[in-house]
């Protein structure tokens, strides 16, 4: 019983981070681009969730499509003014601009609000108690909705016009483009749909952890790159498992050991993963012509 | 060439603003002030903020401090340190480097006046923290012995740690309680293991002893392992911005029991994020605003006028701190460091807008009466006194 | 004067910036310098508090570019060095070495503190061998969040509390003595046989391995580089706050030292010199807008990647730490190419 509580609770820890880890291997996938920002749009999604849901007094749909379509807007213009220009720049600069605005986008935030802010719940949540196991409707619904998300947006990837021009640019952006797919628009798609992913993952955060500040979006980004790395950067299957992965790791050792190991443990984990799989779980190694 | 010129245009710019201006506006005591105006506790450095304000303004008002016929202004110099330990310590440095700064009044959350103080203590400088409980501010940290320089407005979590276990035993008559703490910080650290030791000393049994690390909002884990071990009282000594994610995801797995907590839990802003969820618990702290004494009162009222709303303890304790100093210049006679601390340290008594304090020979910590709040229609409410 | 007169001018000072002398007249007046500045209390003591964090960032910044500019890898865990150095010369100083002699043995404790991120560098190297990339960035994140982690578990160390009552012993004289190192040290391994392996691997790897160059001790020794200057930073920094706990090494520190090395431009150690003091110096000088510093600070990084993505020297180095005869050989291979552009504009 003890167990299954603690499954529950790292399936919803773990859709969370594997929402986020979307938005990096959908970005990565097309551009072999880090967005660092990433983390902070999870933020902004947060912190507009609040704006709708609390100043405005929206329900929870239309506070949840407000916020992800915030943050897909935000995402874009992100791409046009910052990442666009250095598409040919060396790879390491759109990373350090992309470090920038996730330190902009916290420190703007801050600005604005110094005051960590609570969202009031949108929803009526219910807990159940099932023979010594309370599972709270809350719960069920970040499971649910995540796994749907990812479902939609993998179907969108391999069923649809855009998703088939998305993986082509991944696979050759030059030669796509000669074939005629508007590179530029693509990429603008992908990045507002990871950023919209982005955005829900904060908007079901700060229901269930309904106090929200500027800096919550640096570790959680971290930890989410972390997972798409180790499931394979670039798919999105290994998106999936890695963050379910970071969220067992981290809430099965922290139920069985003193949290101070947590840490210390999933990331020694992950290592070992690595280690043993340097590309990912899932993740293909790109032959490199020499 | 450009390059060069830029590079020295920009040179002899950081070479100006460090020339550093010089004060022609007449004798100051220069004070310095070190508050969480941002970071995760901002409500913290805000009322600490406010009241340092006030203080000095009622002081410069009356036309500044008497010190052998001249009249002082008081100069504030407040620094933020943004909710990190070391800018607690950078900012104290920055105090007593570049400021040249009497004496330091905060920080006030116990993790960052510990680092702070030691950069006073090392630099014989008085540093004042208005709220910090943990015994570690005002003790050496290798010899065990007081240190010279730094005293505290409060009183200290050995007296309030047994103030709580006592309230949990013997009014709410629990005898299985748990713990869910920071070990990162040292305040929620000290205190939790002082209420540990001292609920077992009666007879109590603490039945989990969690802990989880500054910045997780997920507790999920620790709960779930307090509810296996069915406890009829839980403690959580953290801060008000962490209580609210605590209490509301205990109440989702289940765990209905009644929750108490100590004077971290003391800003309004804890009613404000946690809401009903927090409805008829206990905590214990400083000073009560609705049971307050005349001079108290006095205050609350300044207070109100000047920032339209009711201070809570960081502010009152800050206020006191001021009290303490200034009756410490004003016999000291001058703005010099050494002499303002001997006549801080010669203080036995002082009657603050908290209460009644007495110094003990050699310590920098005072002996003081705490009071137990409930938490009644969603406003803090007087509930009893825990004297000594 | 005249124009012909200031022209010789500029000229005599320029042959004297660029003779090997004037580099060894400027290292000896730093020298006396360091020493007399805080003595005499030539400037402003917090000045003197801002020079000394300068230092400590401009060698964090050096042994960083090291790993990420000249050998273009992608390392984002370099304060992950800085705490092992950190706590280790703390340590040493604290509990180790006897207390009367602390300030004579504190260079012991800096260069200890060094040794055991060295050490630690070799053990982060080899998952290197294997990984490229960004997949690399994710070891050495991992790896800084470990060396976190694990810092807050030993209890007798702090834990998550930190280190308190370390020794002031870093002083002006020590700072500058540690940086002047560090660029030496750098400078000559980069211009090295050795160092040459670091920029090919940069370059191309598969072809370097194909021309014979042994990258796996390549990468070994860069890695041991980095890491023993950043330890040599962290026992600095250590001495000088007098209080360090776990929390201050985390990403955003190494985040931090990323941006003074891409500020200042990769693959340049004045770059990194550059980068560092200007980082530094600038987050001081907009204190004054609160908040706002930390939003105009990003922003105007930003704007700076987006206009010189290379940084502000890009790879190009200044002429004191480039060995005569490379300056030579790069001046007479940029006359040759104008050359060759000249006509085809024509």
């Amino acid at each position: 019983m003890y167990l299954i509580q603690q499954l529950l609770n790292a399936l919803q820890l773990g859709s969370i981070y594997a929402l986020i880890a979307l938005g990096y291997t959908m970005v990565y996938g097309i551009l072999t681009m880090i967005n660092f920002a990433h983390g902070d749009l999870f933020m902004v999604g947060a912190f507009f969730c609040f704006l709708a849901g609390v100043s405005l007094g929206l329900p929870f749909v239309p506070t949840m499509l407000l916020s992800m379509a915030g943050t897909a807007m935000l995402g874009v213009t992100i791409e046009r003014l910052a990442y666009k220009p250095l598409r040919n720049a060396p790879r390491v600069s759109p990373i350090i601009t992309a470090l920038g605005v996730g330190l902009f986008l916290e420190n703007f935030t801050l600005a604005l609000s110094p005051y960590p802010k609570h969202i009031t719940p949108l929803l009526d949540i219910r807990v159940w108690t099932v023979g010594g196991v309370s599972v709270s409707s809350l719960q069920i619904l970040i499971i649910a909705l995540s796994v749907v998300l990812m479902l939609l947006l993998d179907l969108y990837v391999r069923r649809t016009m855009v998703g088939m021009a998305m993986r082509a640019i991944s696979w050759d952006r030059t030669t796509a483009s000669l074939m005629g797919v508007p590179v530029d628009g693509i990429i603008s798609v992908t990045f507002a749909i990871g950023a919209g992913l982005g955005g829900a993952a904060g908007v079901m955060y700060g229901l269930a952890y309904p106090v929200i500040d500027p800096y919550m979006g640096i570790m959680v980004g971290w930890k989410a790159f972390i997972s798409a790395v180790v499931g394979g950067i670039g798919s999105i299957y290994g998106a999936m498992l890695g963050g379910f992965l970071l969220g067992g790791v981290e809430v099965l050792v922290a139920a069985y050991f003193p949290s101070t190991y947590r840490d210390f443990v999933a990331f020694s984990l992950l290592l070992v993963l690595l280690v043993w799989k340097p590309y990912g779980i899932l993740g293909k190694p790109r032959p490199q012509k020499v | 060439m450009k390059k060069t010129a830029l590079l020295v245009a920009f040179m002899s710019a950081v070479a100006m603003s460090f020339a550093g201006c010089t004060d022609t506006s007449g004798p100051t005591v220069k004070v310095g002030v070190i508050a969480e105006l941002t970071g995760d506790i901002p409500a913290v450095g805000a009322s600490c903020r406010n009241a340092a304000e006030l203080a000095a303004k009622e002081i410069n008002d009356a036309g500044g401090l008497d010190l052998g016929g001249k009249k002082y202004k008081i100069k504030l110099f407040i620094e933020d340190n943004a909710g990190k330990a070391d800018q607690s310590a950078s900012a104290a440095q920055k105090l007593i480097t570049q400021n040249d700064v009497v004496a330091i009044v905060g920080p006030n959350a116990s993790r960052y006046a510990v680092p702070a103080s030691e950069i006073a203590e090392s630099s014989k400088v008085v540093l004042i923290t208005p709220w910090s409980t943990t015994p570690k501010t005002t003790l050496d940290a290798k010899t065990g012995a007081p240190k010279k320089y730094i005293f505290r407005a409060c009183f200290t979590d050995p007296f309030q740690g047994r103030v709580v276990a006592r309230f949990a035993m013997e009014n709410l008559k629990s005898k299985k309680a748990a713990v869910l703490y920071d070990v990162a910080s040292e305040y929620n650290k000290g205190i939790a293991e002082i209420f540990k030791s001292a609920f077992e000393e009666k007879g109590g049994k603490v039945v989990a002893f969690e802990t989880y690390t500054t910045n997780d909002k997920d507790f999920s884990a620790q709960l779930t392992k307090i509810k296996k071990a069915g406890p009829d009282v839980v403690f959580l000594p953290n801060y008000y911005s962490e209580v609210p994610l605590q209490v509301q995801q205990a109440h989702r797995l289940g765990i209905n029991v009644p929750f108490i907590g100590s004077d971290s839990w003391g800003s309004e802003e804890l009613l404000k994020l946690a809401g009903k969820d927090v409805e008829g618990y206990y905590f214990s702290t400083h000073y009560a605003a609705d049971a307050a004494t005349p001079a108290a009162t006095r205050f609350i009222q300044a207070y109100k006028a000047k920032y339209n709303s009711t201070p809570d303890d960081v502010a009152a304790l800050t206020y006191d701190a001021f009290g303490l100093l200034i009756q410490a210049v004003k016999s000291a006679g001058k703005p010099d460091r050494q002499a303002v601390r001997d006549a801080l340290a010669r203080i036995s008594g002082y009657d603050g807008v908290t209460g009644s304090m007495q110094f003990k020979e050699g310590s920098g910590d005072p002996i003081k009466s705490a009071v137990i709040l409930q938490i009644k229609n969603g406003k803090f409410g007087w509930f009893a006194n825990a004297n000594p | 004067m005249g124009k012909a007169g200031r022209g010789a001018i500029l000229q005599r000072l320029r042959d004297l910036a660029a003779s090997r002398h004037a580099a060894h007249v400027c290292l000896a007046a730093g020298f006396v310098l360091s020493f007399a500045i805080p003595r005499f209390g030539l400037l402003d003591r917090y000045v003197q508090l801002i020079l000394m964090y300068v230092g400590i960032n401009i060698i964090l910044a050096a042994s960083l570019n090291l790993v990420n500019g000249y050998m273009g890898e992608f390392s984002v865990g370099h304060a992950g060095f800085m705490a092992v150095g950190a706590y280790t010369a703390s340590m040493l100083t604290i509990a180790v070495f006897p207390s009367g002699a602390s300030e004579w043995l504190f260079p012991l404790a800096v260069a200890g503190g060094g040794a055991v991120a060295a050490v630690v560098g070799l053990v982060v190297a080899i998952p290197s061998f294997r990984t490229r990339g960004d997949y690399l960035a994710i070891v050495t994140l991992a790896f800084n969040m470990i060396v976190k982690s694990v810092l807050e578990n030993i209890d007798a160390v702090g834990g998550p509390r930190g280190v308190l009552g370390i020794q002031r012993l870093t002083t002006l004289p020590w700072i500058f003595f540690w940086s002047v190192a560090a660029i030496w040290v750098i400078r000559n391994f980069v211009y090295s046989n050795q160092g040459r392996g670091i920029l090919s691997i940069r370059e191309d790897e598969i072809a370097g391995e194909l021309m014979g160059v042994d990258t796996r001790r390549v990468k070994l020794l860069a890695f041991v580089v980095s890491a023993f200057f950043a330890g040599v930073a962290g026992g600095l920094f250590a001495h000088l706050l007098q209080f360090i706990n776990p929390r201050m090494f985390d990403i955003l520190k190494s985040t931090d030292v990323l941006i003074m090395v891409y500020l200042g431009g990769i693959g340049s150690l004045a770059g990194s010199i550059l980068g560092a003091t200007i980082y530094t110096v600038l987050l001081e000088l907009l204190r004054p807008l609160e908040i706002w510093r930390m939003v105009l600070m990003p922003l105007m990084l930003v704007l700076l990647m987006i206009f010189r993505p290379r940084g502000i020297m890009g790879m190009r180095e200044f002429r004191w730490f480039v060995p005569a005869r490379e300056w030579a050989a790069a001046v007479a291979r940029r006359r040759g190419e104008r050359a060759a552009d000249a006509p085809a504009e024509g």
